[in-house]
């Protein structure tokens, strides 16, 4: 597995410990990776066309083996967040302290379903013929960087971060696994199951449950590269934003996130 | 085509048509095309059996089937916006006027989408909301829980009949925002619960709800005052 690694670009930087101020002057140099800052550009119709035209006639041209490997490869990305997510909510959940009781239902919940979802695609991948990748070895850290574990409110933000990652990571996948009908209908229906999570994890920082521009709603600055791309008001040509604006325009659509740039977010808790 | 039959006019019959005509799908649908359009005299009503707009085939059909769905809720939102049932708290009014305002972004954008790509485009629906009391909290939730849940499950069982990428990931795109709105409204119901991503949606593999159109137009036909079919999946 490719994975890439950014961490020693951004090892100074200690989001979560410095002030609002400080974060605000930090542009560019984000923890969740440079590249998936510049990643996610507004899709126009051209664009969108373009995008989608070569990935079909890539799929028309690809052997049956290749196929195969564009499905499983999709779901081995999804098998890595998955296995980041059960893992993050399964220490959290387990950390004596950490969550409130009162928000501890819906953590659970959350859990329950990733735990699932881990099951899920291993059994989907045995089912294919290729064997599932193992669990890497996460560091919630980020080298140092975050506190997770003794800091509720980094366990939120990590967890709003992660939840909306999985959304867009998903939905970039799905031309990847169109080819196979039942595996696209799972990944649509593992898809909006992580949009409910994060739209009630996004309600428990007092956001709200939609992403309104790219804004991820009163995160550090090290998130941006999460959100990159979610404030298009151009879907297939039409202006989102002409009736109500911007904010509910690009609220009305989530973006998608590329294998590449989701692997990269990934990368950086896994040692 | 445009057939003019003539039926006894018996309040019965009456009554049985009319039923019918306002829901979509299952053993009413014979009749559920007639329209009375008129009255040569007190005891024949002339009828018209109108052609139904069909929804069209391939990825006409799918988008026509979004739009309808997104007219829908469209049209629900505008009516709880219009008159906000007593007492609402602003966190409240703030999510309503935010769910109207997106769905009827959604719904535009199938229209001016649609119209791009063909002139087959599905006519504008009526609805109606014969068990809704639009002044109750619980009537208002309990139907928009319903309809946000039905586009999630509708969103997720339509996709594998998209063949053009680029459309199915515009469905991604917006069933992901109906899977937060219906996560927000369950909240509403019933705050801090699991009933976000509950049980009664989400099975044991952690799998949201995917249903088939079929099983959707069934569902939501009680909402649906204009006829419609979809021949290509069996909605006749």
């Amino acid at each position: 597995m490719n994975i890439l690694r950014l961490l020693d670009k951004l090892s100074y930087d200690k989001f979560f410990t410095t002030e609002a101020s400080r974060l605000e002057t930090i542009t560019n140099m984000s923890l969740f990776g440079k590249k998936a800052a510049t990643a996610a550009v507004p899709l126009g119709l051209g664009a969108l066309m373009t995008t989608s035209a070569k990935a079909e006639t890539t799929v028309t041209k690809l052997t049956g083996t290749a196929l195969k490997s564009t499905l499983t490869d999709a779901l081995q990305l999804a098998l890595v967040l998955e296995y980041l997510e059960n893992e993050y909510y399964s220490i959290g959940l387990s950390t004596p302290g950490l969550i409130p009781n009162g928000d501890r239902t819906v953590f659970m919940q959350i859990s329950k379903h990733e735990s699932a979802h881990v099951s899920f695609l291993k059994s989907t991948l045995t089912s294919l013929g290729t064997t599932p990748g193992n669990k890497p070895t996460f560091d919630f850290t980020a080298s140092g960087n975050f506190m997770p574990f003794t800091d509720y409110n980094q366990f939120l933000i990590l967890a709003q971060a992660f939840e909306d990652t999985g959304v867009r990571a998903y939905k970039g996948q799905a031309g990847n696994v169109m080819s196979n009908k039942v595996v696209l209908q799972a990944a649509l229906q593992i898809h909006s199951v992580e949009a409910r999570h994060a739209s009630q994890v996004r309600r428990m920082r007092a956001n709200k449950g939609w992403i309104e521009l790219a804004n991820g709603g009163n995160m550090p600055s090290a998130t941006n590269p999460v959100y990159a791309g979610e404030d298009n008001v151009n879907q297939a040509g039409y202006n989102t934003g002409t009736l109500f604006g911007a904010a509910a325009g690009s609220a009305a659509y989530d973006e998608i996130l590329s294998g590449s740039d989701a692997q990269a977010i990934a990368s950086l808790f896994i040692v | 085509m445009k057939k003019t039959i003539q039926v006894s006019n018996q309040g019965a019959t009456l009554d049985t048509s009319r039923r019918n005509f306002l829901k979509l799908g299952g053993v009413g649908l014979a009749i559920a095309g007639l329209t009375i359009i008129g009255c040569n005299d007190d005891d024949d009503f002339q009828i018209m059996e109108e052609s139904k707009y069909d929804l069209g085939t391939g990825d006409v059909g799918v988008l026509n089937y979004a739009y309808a769905l997104e007219q829908l809720e469209a049209d629900f939102y505008t009516k709880v916006v219009n008159n906000f049932y007593s007492g609402i708290s602003s966190i409240e009014k703030e999510v309503f006027t935010d769910l109207y305002h997106h769905e009827v972004i959604h719904r535009d954008f199938f229209k001016a989408a649609i119209s791009g790509a063909t002139d087959h485009v599905l006519p504008k629906l009526e609805f109606q909301y014969p068990n809704v009391n639009f002044n109750d909290r619980n009537s208002v939730l309990a139907t928009a829980k319903a309809l946000e849940d039905t586009g999630v499950a509708a969103y997720n069982g339509a996709g594998k009949y998209i063949s053009n990428p680029a459309y199915l990931v515009i469905a991604g795109k917006i069933v992901s925002v109906e899977a937060r709105h219906a996560s927000a409204i369950r909240n509403l119901i019933n705050p801090g619960s699991a009933d976000f991503s509950g049980d009664d949606v989400i099975d044991a593999n952690g799998l949201d709800l995917a249903k088939e159109p079929k099983d959707i137009v069934m569902a939501a036909g009680a909402f649906i005052k204009t006829p419609f079919t979809w021949k290509e999946r069996g909605i006749n």
